[in-house]
């Protein structure tokens, strides 16, 4: 018996990896970012200019970036991702259901590098002879976005409608619906909060993909004003400019990591405050 | 113009089909491009070779054998103390304040940036506690990084077993520790296993965690104190600074091909556990 306690001891420790990592990255990030605010400012850093050499540590334009990035691929990943889901989850045979899942999973296993070159190589071309610009643009991004987040969209919003009781559509089915207005009438609005936590998930994603957008997203630092305008975003600064930083410089890369961090531990609670609500 | 309700259904039906397909096109478009590219480009020289020229000619040899010891001292590291959390969460807690705030940690370290683990590596291991630029440092950032799907998958999977199982084995005299090694554990195996094999074909995968953390020497290493590049980052610098498209394309040729045989044994190893248990 003896044993048996050390055991769950052991067992409860272990379980406190996450949260102690996750708490080391919140003060290892706060240490090396925050003497920046203690200079500029809390408000400091939203300025409209990132020039480095002098000083200005403005990441408006790169907080406009990613804002731009991850609308665009919600605009073209959510309604996508849904359907798909509904498809799978409502109108598909169980087999065929079975074979198409893993497939779109196998999409959440390519490497974002990988996405990133066939952007910069494919994607941006067509873009760039079709509609203009630089290619290397918001638009990119956006499409090759959407894409990385469809499985997690796709499997969210999948269990979510799966999750919606049987008698609901049974209910409906009883009623004379088909099976189209039972889906879009009955059960997509009974698993609106899973497909919202879907959403936010997603968008979770699109804020923080690095590699990707650094190749496809153009990185210029000034405020994009069109969708075919390059742009960097948050992470890409961070990812770029890293490497080479030091001082204030370091300082306010890091702070910018602090706000993402900030940004992604809130719509992750908010994902989990509405993943207690039912319905 | 009003459909019939008949009609609606079978355009709907179609529609939803026709996106399905389409996002499925999307990734066979994805492999069969790279593999396209790629494939004429591997030969037995370019796996065993060391890197000659940056990546300009020779092979990748050295990133081959970084990718796979910073991908062992990942999953090394993450599978003891995911696994033990996901045993804890699934067979000796109720729930409770405690337990609140664990899950609260897993979940928003699961949705962390892959850029953020990178930062947190070269903070913590590279500088303060003096690894450099290592594929320990390496392997530990992707620890940190994959411990959330191991924890999640092995849960789901512990949670899956019967509850009879643990019934009977208690009222054999089991202890609580009796019955979960001996009679839940092993049934459950499989769903763990194939989290820990999609946790791999995640980190192989991964480069904004390993670039920072791991950097990216051609050489190759000798210690885990030895900086390595990955099969990831070498193809992104390959491909970034336009040092031999077709080295890249055959780099990521291997990469997906790696990711491929990764998720198919995942899958597969699913697939059998589900078949035997109907």
């Amino acid at each position: 018996m003896k044993g048996d306690r050390l055991i769950s001891g052991a067992l409860l420790v272990s379980a406190f990896s996450s949260i102690t990592v996750l708490t080391l990255i919140a003060v290892f990030m706060f240490k090396e970012g925050a003497p920046i605010f203690a200079k500029t400012g809390l408000f400091g850093m939203f300025g409209q200019e990132w020039d480095p050499l002098h000083q200005k540590f403005g990441i408006l334009p790169f907080i406009v970036g990613s804002i731009w990035i991850t609308f665009g691929a919600l605009v073209i990943g959510v309604p996508t991702g849904v359907l798909a889901a509904t498809y799978l989850a409502v109108f598909a045979k169980k087999k065929v259901s079975a074979v198409l899942k893993p497939v779109i999973e196998l999409l959440a296993g390519i490497p974002s590098v990988v996405y990133g070159f066939i952007g910069v190589i494919w994607l941006a071309p067509i873009i760039r002879t079709r509609l203009g610009g630089a290619g290397l643009s918001i638009l990119a991004a956006s499409i090759v976005l959407a894409i990385m987040i469809l499985p997690t969209i796709i499997g969210v919003s999948m269990d979510a409608i799966n999750a919606v009781p049987k008698s609901f559509r049974e209910g409906s089915l009883a009623l004379g619906a088909t099976e189209w207005q039972t889906a879009w009438r009955v059960t997509l609005p009974a698993a609106r909060s899973g497909i919202l936590i879907s959403i936010i998930l997603g968008m979770g994603r699109a804020i923080g993909e690095t590699m990707a957008v650094i190749m496809i997203a153009g990185n210029s630092t000034i405020i994009p004003k069109s969708i075919l305008d390059p742009a960097r975003t948050l992470t890409a600064n961070i990812a770029i400019e890293m490497g080479y930083a030091v001082g204030d410089h370091r300082r306010a890369l890091f702070a910018t990591a602090i706000i993402l961090f900030l940004f992604i531990v809130i719509l992750n609670s908010i994902a989990l405050k509405l993943s207690r609500r039912k319905f | 113009m009003r459909l019939g309700p008949r009609i609606a259904e079978l355009f709907a039906k179609i529609f939803l089909f026709g996106i399905t397909l389409f996002i499925v096109g999307i990734l066979l478009f994805i492999i069969l491009f790279i593999l396209k590219n790629g494939a004429a480009h591997i030969s037995w020289k370019f796996i065993t070779m060391p890197i000659e020229d940056m990546g300009r000619s020779g092979g990748i040899l050295a990133t081959i054998v970084g990718t796979g010891l910073i991908v062992l001292v990942a999953i090394v590291v993450a599978t003891p103390l995911g696994v033990s959390s996901a045993i804890y969460l699934a067979e000796y807690t109720k729930g409770g304040r405690i337990t609140e705030v664990i899950r609260f940690g897993i979940n928003c370290l699961s949705a962390v940036p892959s850029i953020i683990f990178g930062l947190f590596g070269f903070i913590l291991f590279v500088e303060t506690l003096g690894f450099g630029w290592s594929i320990l440092s390496g392997g530990l950032s992707l620890a940190a990084m994959v411990l959330p799907t191991i924890i999640s998958t092995a849960e789901e999977a512990l949670r899956s077993v019967p509850i009879s199982y643990r019934e009977v084995a208690r009222s054999l005299g089991a202890t609580r520790w009796q019955t979960v090694s001996k009679a839940v554990i092993p049934y459950a195996l499989p769903g763990i296993l194939t989290g820990i094999i999609l946790s791999i074909g995640r980190a192989v995968g991964e480069t904004a965690v390993v670039i920072f953390t791991a950097g990216t020497a051609t050489q190759m290493p000798r210690s885990l104190l030895d900086s390595a590049r990955t099969m990831a980052v070498h193809f992104y610098v390959l491909a970034r600074e336009g040092i031999s498209l077709d080295n890249a394309y055959a780099t990521a040729t291997l990469l997906i091909c790696t990711i491929l045989i990764v998720n198919a044994s995942a899958y597969m190893l699913m697939h059998r556990l589900m078949r035997g248990r109907r």
